[in-house]
């Protein structure tokens, strides 16, 4: 601790910081644009000017950037003072002398950081009367919008997208006052975290293109607080609508998950919310009309429920929802809806986490390991802000010299200068080249079995304990030894695996290694990427996969089959699907958008989605987070899934619920059956918390058109919907301070009308949230000392000139199917194809776009080749469940013949 | 003739060859070093030297030396620094051009006193002559056993390369001469840590200016103490100016530091007085970024003393009455020659050369730029006046490297001293855009206070 002097007031701060975190944590408002939390200072934009003394008697004292400035004790500054007020003004009118006239028709207006901090300096004359300068903006793809003419050059784009995250495509050009920030030429953004340039550009020169096409001001959004639905990390998300029609996607700070930064799948892949296809009406099929109301449905429903009924949950329900599936079914009659495959590898994940070998990392945590090993992941497409942590973990390694030159962490100039092109040791083994191997220090493109057997050897090296590899080629003796003396000198390891290449013997390698070494306090992270938003959650119900083999044998003949939000023949066989749903006489589907698996329903409810719905999700670290519903929607039909199963569980017992039931008891009574949610209620708060005997707004303070906006249709105000579900409201009336953090519906507070006002919400610059960051962690251990997991080492990879082995490669666009529902994103989404490396290639005598027949199963794709040289002999790679490559059962097998 | 220490053999024929070279005693200096001195004893001659950086700070050559960090395991690197780019200043283009093997013969000197293994010759890009003279002149003294492995069997190796520049002014501010160095956009870093300590490639680094490093042969030929005994009181040694503007003979002189302003105008030895038997109006006495003087104030100090050709004699009255030796660009103006053109015309050099990374000087070097552009062409109004003041004061200081500095003061100090220049532009347009204000009547030696401008 130090102690400063603020304007001769003294107050106790964290040493080691810098004077503008300083003071922004204490409160005070100092304008600021190329400092960010996330990524330091360099010092460049001057905004942040203070005047510093010497001592308690200097009285001339000199303008300083507080950014630049570390806190130490006895240090005397000046933040009201005349001259430093004056520049601070100045720079604003600096920066003021080439931006635009536009904020009303800008979409950055009303979110403005530089409206902000022109506000908060006070400049309002300007002195400069020439002509601004202009520039041609960029086409920079379906996902961003550029216009170069609002940039006040604070060079944050650039450090984001090529320092950060480790784009190639974005630079500054030219220089002095006509410096340009953006591509050598037109083109999409290649780097998957593009979007956040819109949060991360203080004024409208990088905006959401998305939002763009049904554009609202940030003070007319209702928001809500919510967990990204497209991948197992869940970040944490903020998201608008208005007019019932959900409209942006912002990141919404959690500093355990994911900080300051999202993906683009997570941020651009909302728009199947307002699909056109989705179902509006609970449907009948042998009903005329089909599509009918609540009694119709009931009335058909209530004889369905009272025979044999089996569930089927979903990795991508909530909590809430396949545990009131549970309810309605039976214990015994709940099957997930998880490929096979999927299932035994979330088994052996659960065992591992149970046992308490290993620390189980959040993405914050991964970013301070200093030896990375990644086996059979491509982070970026399968778990994308993992991969932008991992990339920090690696390209903070080698700050720890700066320590011995006195260069403080938050000086990232000075650091990147220092540390050049060293970067940490990382280690990936994976069939085909990822984007993180340009940071690697080893990589192995070998086939996912290799890939257990290399992990494998690498844990026997550790500890020749674990079971030796046998048939071990030498250069992979070699590389497993490499890769254990880097870890074994690791202070800090980190082991990165997942579900991706369908091989369980990989996850047990991976966990092996984790369990060799270290124990107690020495644990090394194991981070696992898993398939969907709840797989974890899902997996810890510990139902058996309806593709079981055994499942089979009890479902027997069901009189009725409840699906519950999952597309069945996506994750399988056709053949495979069909068979089970022909065994039942009633098929009863719920879900939010039309596909194959309705289509063979007998009824169809409609749901609402994670922005119609309120629930509980577990990401890939066991964290149990909540979403919350962010409107009411105009259709009364789309009612969340948890609701029409709690109802449906009435109708059969001929029950009522004396009051409603709210997702909060659900997840109550799912910790009181399953102990091992124990904890899971206290990430979903209770329907009635109030703070000061209020809810908590979804809208800000500024909400406008209340009274008008559906003046259309009835010129009296409706009443505004009432939410008895969750402590927030649908309105703008409600409690204005500080929220408990998982409540935050939006970040905003006086003078800082943009999401730079997340600071105020921060206990300290860059830390937690105030009460603490969302989400509760679940695993607590209950297996310890059982090593099981770790038999069952793969025989040695041999190419079958016959058979091939399939590799399922995920995409960041198009591997997940909600997401690829949103046209951007299925703009964005690769063409199918079957990947083959070169030799391969000759053999079969074809070459890059020449077409293949794929024989999978008995099932021909015809898909055009793509050569990856790098690909190991006989495996052939399709891009993971794209909408046209659904229904494969993996791991598979196939033949590859010239079409 | 006053005593020359690097151009000393200027004039004798085919000097730029090594043979010519050596035979006129080049080299001594490396056997010398090499052979009888360590590292830290050359370090020491020239801490004793008092020789001040060349560049334009003015910085002592010993003291910064002794700053280099000199961690285990890491390389160090020495930097020459001529990236010479500076409007009237052109002494290193002259030394590089005709005596290359004196820079050559310092670089070595100097790479041993600092442990470096590797050293750079950061040349402007736009020198494409000079690079291709100095790449010879290393093959040159590579054949002559003076680099590479093992020099004159000492065990000391060093490897020299010639690096041209990224063709930017900026890249002569050593810290993003060293950006550009490492392949990057040369950008100024913040300072803290200095290159001393993070330098290239983030190891210890010094750079130095052509004249400086060329300026330790005879410091080391001679002693330290030897050398000190040239010029006046802490400006010790001989000093290249590049002189030029309206003076009957321009050019690059030589001299000993102490010498009187008046003499190097006037004498024949020096510049020979103004050309076509005009009056001096100004003087810019350090290259275009310090302060310009009016004649009186450049000949005589307020208290009236003779101003010398020194860092402390030219600095006298700060920026009052004062200006800087700067990089030895003199830049003489005779009554003929507009002020407010002039400085708009370095506004616009430095507008077009900010590196565009720091607001003040981004901003603020066009938008001044763009005043005195509207002030020349009889558009001005008075109010702007105080506001190239006011945006100038502004700058200076308040940017992270010294060109928001170099950008500022020419203006500030223009309007200072000839502040009814600038008002004759507003009151008499059209007049100015037909004749010269003249002579004017900025005699004034020490003009009142100016208002301070509201904020």
């Amino acid at each position: 601790m130090a102690v400063i002097y603020i304007d001769n007031v003294p107050y106790e701060v964290k040493a080691g910081k810098n004077l503008l975190e300083a003071c922004l944590s204490l409160g005070f408002d100092l304008p600021y644009f190329c400092w960010h939390p996330a990524m330091g200072s360099v010092g460049a934009c001057r905004q942040c000017a203070v005047k510093l003394f010497k001592d308690d008697q200097d009285t001339k004292g000199r303008l300083v950037m507080s950014c630049m400035e570390s806190v130490r004790d006895n240090l005397y500054c000046s933040i009201e003072d005349t001259t430093a007020k004056a520049f601070r003004s100045q720079v604003i009118e600096w920066l003021m002398t080439n931006h635009p006239h536009d904020c009303a028709v800008c979409d950055e207006g009303g979110s403005c950081h530089l409206q902000d901090m022109t506000v908060m300096t006070g400049h309002a004359y300007r002195r400069f009367n020439y002509k601004k300068r202009t520039y041609n903006n960029q086409y920079l793809g379906p996902l961003i919008n550029h216009e170069m003419n609002r940039c006040i050059q604070c060079y944050r784009c650039v450090r984001f997208y090529k320092d950060y995250a480790g784009g190639k495509d974005l630079d500054v050009f030219a220089a002095h006052n006509n410096v340009y920030f953006g591509r050598a030429t037109d083109g999409v953004l290649e780097n998957e975290f593009s979007g956040n340039l819109a949060e991360v550009c203080p004024t409208g020169v990088f905006t959401d293109k998305t939002l763009k096409e049904h554009y609202t001001r940030k003070w007319d959004l209702t928001m809500a607080p919510s967990i990204c639905q497209h991948c197992s990390l869940g970040c944490n998300i903020i998201a608008g609508e208005r007019y019932g029609e959900l409209r942006q996607i912002t990141n919404r700070y959690n500093g355990d998950v994911n900080g300051y930064f999202i993906c683009d799948r997570g941020r651009f892949g909302y728009e199947y919310v307002n699909s056109l296809n989705r179902i509006q009406h609970p449907l009948i099929r042998s009903h005329v009309p089909e599509a009918v109301n609540r009694e119709t449905l009931f009335d058909h429903l209530k004889p369905l429920l009272s025979g044999k009924v089996i569930g089927v949950g979903s990795p991508r329900a909530s909590l809430e929802s396949n545990f009131a599936l549970r309810q309605l079914v039976g214990e015994n009659q709940f099957f997930s809806g998880v490929p096979e495959t999927t299932a035994e590898m979330m088994e052996i994940i659960l065992s591992v986490f149970n046992t308490g070998d290993v620390r189980i990392p959040s993405m914050k945590e991964t970013e301070e390991a200093d030896v990375v090993l990644i086996l059979g992941e491509d982070l970026n497409n399968s778990a994308p802000r993992l991969a932008l942590s991992v990339r920090q973990a690696v390209r903070n390694n080698p700050v720890e010299v700066a320590n011995t030159i006195n260069i403080p962490a938050w000086h990232d100039a000075a650091l990147r200068e220092l540390v050049q092109s060293e970067k940490g040791d990382c280690f990936i083994a994976y069939p085909v080249i990822t984007k993180l191997d340009e940071l690697a220090s080893g990589t192995y493109y070998i086939s996912p079995d290799e890939i257990a057997r290399l992990g494998y050897a690498i844990a026997n090296f550790l500890d020749p304990q674990a079971s030796a590899v046998p048939d071990l080629q030498g250069n992979m003796q070699g590389h497993a030894v490499l890769i254990g003396n880097s870890l074994q000198k690791a202070k800090n390891p980190l082991i990165v695996t997942g579900v991706s290449l369908q091989n369980p013997s990989i996850i047990k390698a991976a966990a092996a290694i984790a369990a060799a070494l270290g124990e107690g306090d020495r644990k090394a992270m194991l981070a696992v990427v898993v398939p969907d938003c709840n797989s974890m959650g899902l997996a810890m119900m510990n139902a058996p996969s309806i593709l079981n083999s055994t499942a089979l044998s009890t479902i027997g003949s069901p009189d009725t089959l409840i699906i519950l939000e999952n597309d069945l023949f996506s994750i399988s066989q056709e053949a495979q699907i069909s068979e089970i749903l022909d065994r039942s006489t009633n098929i009863i589907v719920l879900d939010h958008l039309h596909n194959p698996t309705s289509a063979r329903a007998d009824i169809v409810i409609p749901v609402g989605t994670f922005s119609e719905a309120d629930g509980t999700l577990v990401n890939n670290e066991g964290r149990a987070q909540a979403y919350f519903q962010v409107y009411m929607p105009k259709n009364e039909n789309l009612r969340e899934s948890w609701r029409w199963l709690s109802d449906l569980k009435n109708l059969r017992d001929g029950t009522t619920d004396a009051n409603n039931v709210t997702p909060h008891d659900l997840i109550r009574q799912l910790a009181d059956k399953m102990p091992q949610f124990t904890g899971a209620d206290q990430a979903m708060p209770t329907a009635d918390l109030r703070i000061k005997d209020q809810k908590i707004p979804r809208e800000p303070h500024r909400y406008s058109g209340r009274t008008a906006m559906n003046a259309n249709l009835d010129v009296s105000e409706p009443k505004p919907p009432s939410d008895p579900d969750t402590p927030l409201s649908f309105t703008m009336e409600g409690y204005k301070g500080l929220q408990p953090a998982p409540l935050n519906s939006f970040f905003w507070s006086p003078g800082w009308n943009s999401n730079q006002s997340v600071h105020k919400y921060q206990m300290e610059v860059g830390g937690a949230l105030y009460g603490g960051n969302p989400g509760v962690r679940l695993f607590n251990h209950i297996n310890p000392g059982d090593r099981s997991y770790m038999n069952g080492i793969p025989p040695r990879f041999k190419p079958d000139k016959e058979n091939w082995e399939m590799l399922p490669l995920p995409h960041l666009f198009g591997s997940e199917a909600l997401s690829s529902l949103s046209k951007g994103i299925a703009e964005l989404s690769p063409q199918p194809y079957v990947a083959i490396n070169s030799m391969d290639a000759e053999s079969l005598n074809v070459d890059e776009g020449s077409i293949l027949q794929v024989i999978i199963e008995g099932v021909q794709y015809e898909l055009p080749v793509k050569i990856k040289p790098e690909l190991p002999a006989r495996t052939a790679g399709l891009p993971y469940n794209l909408q046209e490559l659904t229904g494969i059962k993996w791991p598979a097998h196939g033949q590859l013949v010239k079409g | 003739m006053a005593r020359k220490l690097l151009l000393e053999h200027i004039n004798v024929p085919g000097i730029h060859t090594f043979d010519v070279y050596r035979k006129q005693g080049g080299y001594r200096s490396v056997e010398k070093a090499l052979k009888s001195m360590s590292p830290d004893d050359v370090v020491e001659e020239v801490k004793k030297s008092g020789l001040r950086g060349r560049g334009g700070a003015g910085f002592p050559t010993g003291m910064k030396w002794s700053f280099l960090a000199k961690p285990e395991g890491k390389a160090r690197y020495l930097v020459c620094n001529a990236d010479e780019s500076e409007p009237g200043t052109f002494k290193d283009r002259y030394l590089m051009t005709y005596i290359p093997h004196a820079l050559i013969e310092g670089m070595i000197v100097s790479s041993f006193a600092l442990g470096a293994k590797t050293s750079y010759i950061y040349v402007r890009g736009e020198m494409m002559p000079q690079i291709r003279i100095l790449e010879k002149a290393i093959d040159e003294a590579k054949n002559a056993g003076f680099l590479g492995k093992n020099i004159l069997g000492s065990g000391y190796d060093l490897e020299l390369y010639v690096q041209p520049g990224g063709g930017a002014y900026i890249c002569g501010e050593e810290t993003a001469l060293i950006e550009s160095l490492e392949g990057k956009r040369g950008n100024p870093r913040i300072k803290p840590p200095f290159p001393a300590i993070s330098g290239v490639w983030g190891c210890p680094t010094v750079v130095n200016n052509v004249e400086s490093i060329a300026a330790v042969v005879p410091i080391i030929n001679d002693g330290g103490d030897e050398y000190a005994k040239v010029g006046i009181g802490r400006s010790t040694g001989t000093k290249l100016i590049s002189a030029s503007g309206n003076l009957n003979k321009p050019g690059v002189y030589e001299i000993e530091l102490g010498l009187p302003v008046e003499e190097f105008i006037y004498s024949d030895e020096y510049c020979g007085g103004i050309a076509n038997g005009k009056r001096l109006k100004a003087v810019v006495a350090g290259g275009s970024s310090v302060p310009i003087l009016p004649a009186n104030l450049v000949l005589k100090t307020v208290s009236g003393e003779s101003r010398l050709m020194s860092y402390e004699s030219l600095a006298e009255g700060g920026f009052q009455s004062g200006s800087m030796m700067g990089s030895g660009g003199f830049i003489a103006f005779d009554e003929d020659q507009c002020i407010v053109r002039n400085t708009w015309n370095f506004s616009r050099f430095y507008h077009h050369e900010s590196c565009g990374q720091c607001s003040p000087c981004r901003e603020g070097t066009g938008w001044m730029e763009k005043v005195l552009h509207r002030l020349e062409y009889g558009h001005g109004k008075m109010s702007d006046i105080d506001l190239l003041v006011d945006v100038s004061k502004k700058i200076e200081g308040n940017t992270i490297c010294p060109l928001g500095d170099a950008a500022a003061w020419p203006v500030a100090s223009a309007i200072r001293h000839f502040r009814d220049e600038f008002e004759w532009h507003v009151s008499n347009p059209k007049e100015a855009m037909e004749r010269n204000y003249g002579i004017g009547n900025y005699a004034d030696p020490l003009p009142a206070n100016e208002v301070p401008v509201a904020n």
